[in-house]
């Protein structure tokens, strides 16, 4: 009897798991495969305003499929990439946007890395100067000879 | 004395980004502007949800500073920010209403079950209005001044300290201006 329920609770699960992944497939047709290929990788770029970090082509949140939905009207109307993203960021701000764009708000953002670059590389110089000074003014060329003197009685013993 | 300060630019370094990151935790990741602000209300034209023959447009919102609620009668916290609107058209602000993502029976339910604070209902059912607001869920509200121009947007529930604390010195501020 158990085993019984057991199984048809099962059987209902499977039922009801393939039901909620038949109705995530959207069917769309392309005019050509570039097509197909830019709407993936807009879907891929633009972020579900509702959820906190899922690209709208990976969530079933109801926005992002209506963002989807308009993604690809407004590539049938032969709209191109970067009016697509204007359009999506003009109604649900820069947010939507993985790959943010180069603004007063955003500069520290794009120029902290190569600052830091900057800084490491300006670091770095400053303690190879610092060593190479140090190694030249080690040893006058009176001790040089000195130590080469000791080195090589020492060897020759 | 000199090499021994620099010994404290790690400890510096981890300061500053203590201080970043702590300030972070305190940061709430849904809260953002929209960037509608400071622009006219998306056009459109769509039917009232008290009357399907009756067509509004943006025009609609303009010669008074006026609360746009967008809801439906899926969304639960809608049901509970209900008797924060009633409270707010007592004190005699004007909101329109936009019934989003739903069918006429469901909305004329809800709002004879929660109370009608709007002085009318935009009906939106694909969320095309939405879509132009940059609406991602329901509640939201966006004030809409005189000219017709969104100058406030408040995501989510309205709870009653945001009546005081935002909403009505928004509201006071724009009816001034």
């Amino acid at each position: 009897m158990a085993c019984r329920l057991i199984q048809a609770l099962a059987l209902l699960l499977c039922l009801s798991w393939s039901a909620t992944t038949l109705a995530a497939i959207e069917v769309r047709e392309f005019d050509s495969a570039l097509q197909k290929q830019r709407y993936d990788s807009l879907n891929g770029s633009l972020r579900c305003p509702k959820c906190e970090n899922q690209a709208i082509g990976d969530s079933e949140s109801p926005i992002a499929g209506d963002m989807r939905e308009r993604v690809y009207q407004l590539l049938q109307d032969g709209r191109s990439d970067i009016e697509i993203q204007n359009y999506m960021t003009e109604r649900f701000g820069d947010f939507v946007l993985y790959n943010p764009r180069l603004t007063g708000r955003t500069w520290l953002l794009w120029g902290l890395p190569a600052g830091l670059v900057l800084l490491g590389a300006i670091v770095i110089g400053f303690i190879v100067r610092v060593r190479r000074r140090a190694s030249n003014h080690a040893l006058s060329a009176a001790e040089r000879e000195r130590l080469d003197a000791l080195v090589n009685r020492e060897r020759t013993q | 004395m000199k090499r021994r300060l620099f010994l404290l630019i790690p400890l510096v370094l981890f300061v500053v980004l203590a201080v970043f990151l702590y300030r972070g935790l305190a940061l709430d990741p849904s809260a953002r502007d929209s960037s509608l602000l400071g622009q006219s209300f998306p056009s459109f034209t769509l039917s009232t949800l008290e009357d399907p023959e009756r067509q509004v447009d943006e025009s609609l919102l303009e010669g008074e500073v006026t609360l746009v609620n967008v809801w439906g009668e899926w969304c639960p916290t809608c049901k509970q920010e209900m008797p924060q609107l009633l409270a707010l058209e007592k004190r005699g602000i004007r909101l329109v209403g936009v019934d989003y993502k739903d069918t006429r029976e469901k909305g004329h339910e809800f709002l004879e079950k929660f109370g009608n604070p709007f002085e009318i209902n935009v009906f939106d059912p694909e969320g095309t209005l939405g879509f132009d607001l940059g609406v991602y869920g329901a509640p939201e509200t966006f004030l809409v001044d005189a000219e017709g121009i969104i100058r406030y947007h408040h995501t989510g529930y309205i709870t009653p300290e945001d009546i005081e604390q935002t909403i009505m010195p928004e509201v006071e501020k724009w009816r001034a201006d």
